[in-house]
């Protein structure tokens, strides 16, 4: 049972939903990532997805993008997050995804970034451009070191698909909630909530739901379906455009999860 | 020897795969099944073939290139003429078949990635014809190269749309069209212009194009009663290569894929992805690509825009490893020099993408008997490069 496991554990016997922020490694920089997650920490977070910058992010929205290039720009890499993921560990015990496309991965080589990854307290993974049929050695390398592979259903997803993901998914399932990229506008209606509800039918993970949440009266919606609300671009926007606001933001994303707005 | 190297769905040896979001897996799937169906449909090969025959112009010829031959002064070189083709370049084999599987799948509205612009003008054209939506993804550096041909695909009904994200040329292209696709799959199609990306485009994409190689098997036989002694081809995604190879591979006849050179690999402005890369994952499969030490992507070069890619199609990838074709590339000075010969010679303005098969030949030809044959693949024509070359020369130009 790794961070992540333990985390859905307390959530659950509190009787609360799990609030997920991602942010784009090294955006502005890597010391910024390390206060960046503090803030995120402070402010009620109880799981933190950290992106990792690469050339070509295909299922990332217009917002990601640009953050990825700054931080590529800058010479982040995923050995300089992996690092980076260390140094948060010396202070903190928040539960910490990558996401990270496969191509840096498979460079670096599956096995030794799993250890390395592993041994610098990464808790979990998502390659969104690595479907579970593609991912044998990943699973097979990421069960030996405890680390969770979360993998992402949409609204496209057959039972078939389905019953393979939730399968193939440690940690918790994520559903995407609207056919698209990152950061394009959510939809909650029927579809979502029966969306989810046919998931739990073949699976009793953990199910948190992403793509799309901006607005607090937003999450507490997707709160009140799933397990847990990921909200990456508008807070990747907020960074780069009014960070003096961003700490605000978070808590108010934090209140109406939890149902106090 | 394990020639076509096809083992776990959707691969050749270890390369091929569906890397791809999740929201697409359905999508492809739904592809594959519809692919497989309608490949064994009475009807739809007939009124595929119907329209490569009276639409297209196939058969093309076979064409022997005497003047080039005796020029060179070696073996005697024939030219496979795609560049006579509606819209002017093999893409279109690909675009229609593509086109009218989306109809009968029932899609509404076609999308595409293009480079140089003839996989955009021959969906366009695709898209005109069956009757269905289409919008083109274009990198905003290449439409300015090629002006004309986003005009072209205007006129025949299509919204081009600008990318101007990344390095503006094909690659983004083809993030932007895959983003599209993940957003509008239920109504869209997504129209792959090559032998690459996500299971099932390289073996669907090689089955439109396999009329190339089919085609010349049987001309060539006519012509010289026997098989060639070689076959050359360009190589960017490698469509057009697959397409003429994929007749050959169980005969001994000797392929030779050309990629584009740039610049010359040690100055790393080039697209050839055999001589200047290593394995990696891109853009929905696993593949030779140039990439740097992290993973990402690098940049290319090439005068031709249609081989200006980081990545090959995976089928090529296995013949590469497995030996049963050679790869080399011609820099852009010798694709431009041969693109000047042909033209002088032959009367025939080729592609400057196909003027990278030319070279080849070029090189090849005086050192070979003179009773060696050699096929090489004129993919297009070059009527699209003719203010670009021109622009190279210094001679100005208002086109």
């Amino acid at each position: 049972m790794n961070r992540i496991d333990r985390t859905f554990g307390k959530l659950k016997t509190e009787k609360r939903k799990a609030f997920i922020p991602y942010i784009m490694a090294g955006d502005p920089s890597l010391d910024d990532t390390l206060t960046l997650v503090k803030l995120l920490e402070d402010e009620g977070a109880d799981l933190v997805e950290l992106g990792v910058p690469f050339s070509d992010p295909l299922a990332d929205g217009p917002v990601i993008q640009e953050a990825a290039s700054r931080a590529l720009g800058r010479g982040v890499t995923l050995r300089k997050v992996i690092s980076t993921v260390r140094m948060i560990r010396r202070s903190s015990n928040i539960p910490i995804i990558l996401m990270t496309y496969y191509n840096p991965v498979f460079r670096y080589g599956l096995r030794r970034f799993i250890e390395d990854a592993s041994s610098s307290g990464v808790d979990g993974l998502i390659v969104p451009d690595l479907p579970p049929d593609e991912a044998a050695e990943l699973l097979k390398e990421s069960r030996r070191q405890d680390i969770s592979t979360i993998f992402l259903l949409a609204p496209t997803s057959t039972d078939k698909r389905i019953r393979l993901v939730s399968r193939a998914s440690t940690g918790f399932i994520y559903y995407v909630s609207i056919t698209g990229i990152t950061g394009s506008r959510l939809r909650i209606d029927r579809h979502l909530v029966r969306m989810v509800r046919r998931i739990k039918n073949f699976s009793n993970k953990p199910v948190c739901v992403g793509f799309g949440v901006k607005k607090p009266e937003e999450a507490a919606a997707v709160a009140n379906c799933s397990d847990g609300v990921i909200v990456g671009s508008s807070i990747v926007k907020m960074i780069k455009e009014k960070r003096g606001s961003l700490r605000k933001y978070i808590r108010d994303i934090r209140k109406a999860i939890d149902g106090l707005v | 020897m394990q020639k076509r190297g096809k083992n776990k769905k959707g691969y050749f040896g270890e390369y091929g795969g569906r890397f791809v979001p999740e929201t697409l897996v359905p999508a492809l799937e739904e592809l594959e099944t519809a692919f497989r169906g309608l490949r064994r449909n009475r009807e739809f090969t007939r009124e595929f073939n119907n329209l490569l025959r009276d639409y297209v112009g196939r058969p093309t010829p076979l064409y022997f290139a005497r003047r080039l031959t005796e020029h060179l002064g070696g073996a005697r070189i024939y030219l496979k003429r795609e560049d006579l083709t509606h819209t002017g370049a093999h893409k279109i084999n690909n675009a229609l078949g593509q086109a009218l599987l989306a109809k009968k799948m029932g899609k509404k509205r076609l999308i595409a990635e293009t480079g140089a612009g003839q996989h955009g003008v021959a969906t366009a054209t695709g898209a005109a014809l069956v009757g269905l939506q289409c919008e083109i993804y274009m990198g905003s550096e290449d439409m300015k190269r090629q002006a004309l041909n986003v005009f072209r695909m205007e006129l025949l009904g299509a919204r081009v749309r600008e990318v101007p994200i990344g390095s503006r040329t094909l690659k983004d292209a083809i993030n932007e069209a895959l983003r599209d696709w993940t957003t509008n799959v239920r109504t869209t199609h997504y129209v792959l212009g090559t032998v690459f990306g996500p299971h099932p485009f390289p073996t669907m994409v090689r089955e439109f194009q396999s009329v190339i190689g089919r085609e010349a098997r049987r001309q060539i036989l006519r012509a010289e009663g026997r098989l060639p002694d070689y076959l050359i081809a360009c190589v960017g995604g490698g469509s057009n290569a697959m397409g003429l190879f994929s007749a050959f591979l169980d005969d001994d006849v000797q392929m030779i894929g050309v990629e584009a050179g740039g610049l010359g690999i040690r100055t790393g402005r080039h697209a050839a992805r055999f001589a200047g890369g290593s394995v990696g994952v891109f853009q929905g499969c696993k593949s030779y690509l140039l990439q740097d030490r992290d993973g990402n992507v690098l940049g290319t070069h090439s005068v031709s825009a249609g081989l200006d890619y980081a990545s090959v199609g995976p089928e090529h990838a296995f013949l590469h490893d497995s030996g049963r074709v050679q790869y080399t590339y011609a820099k852009d000075k010798e694709a431009l020099r041969a693109f000047e010969l042909l033209s002088k010679l032959e009367g025939i303005i080729p592609a400057l993408e196909s003027a990278h098969a030319v070279a080849e030949a070029v090189k090849l030809a005086p050192k070979l008997p003179r009773d060696r044959v050699i096929i090489v693949n004129l993919s297009g024509r070059g009527d699209k490069d003719v203010a670009h070359v021109a622009r190279i020369k210094g001679i100005v130009t208002e086109i």
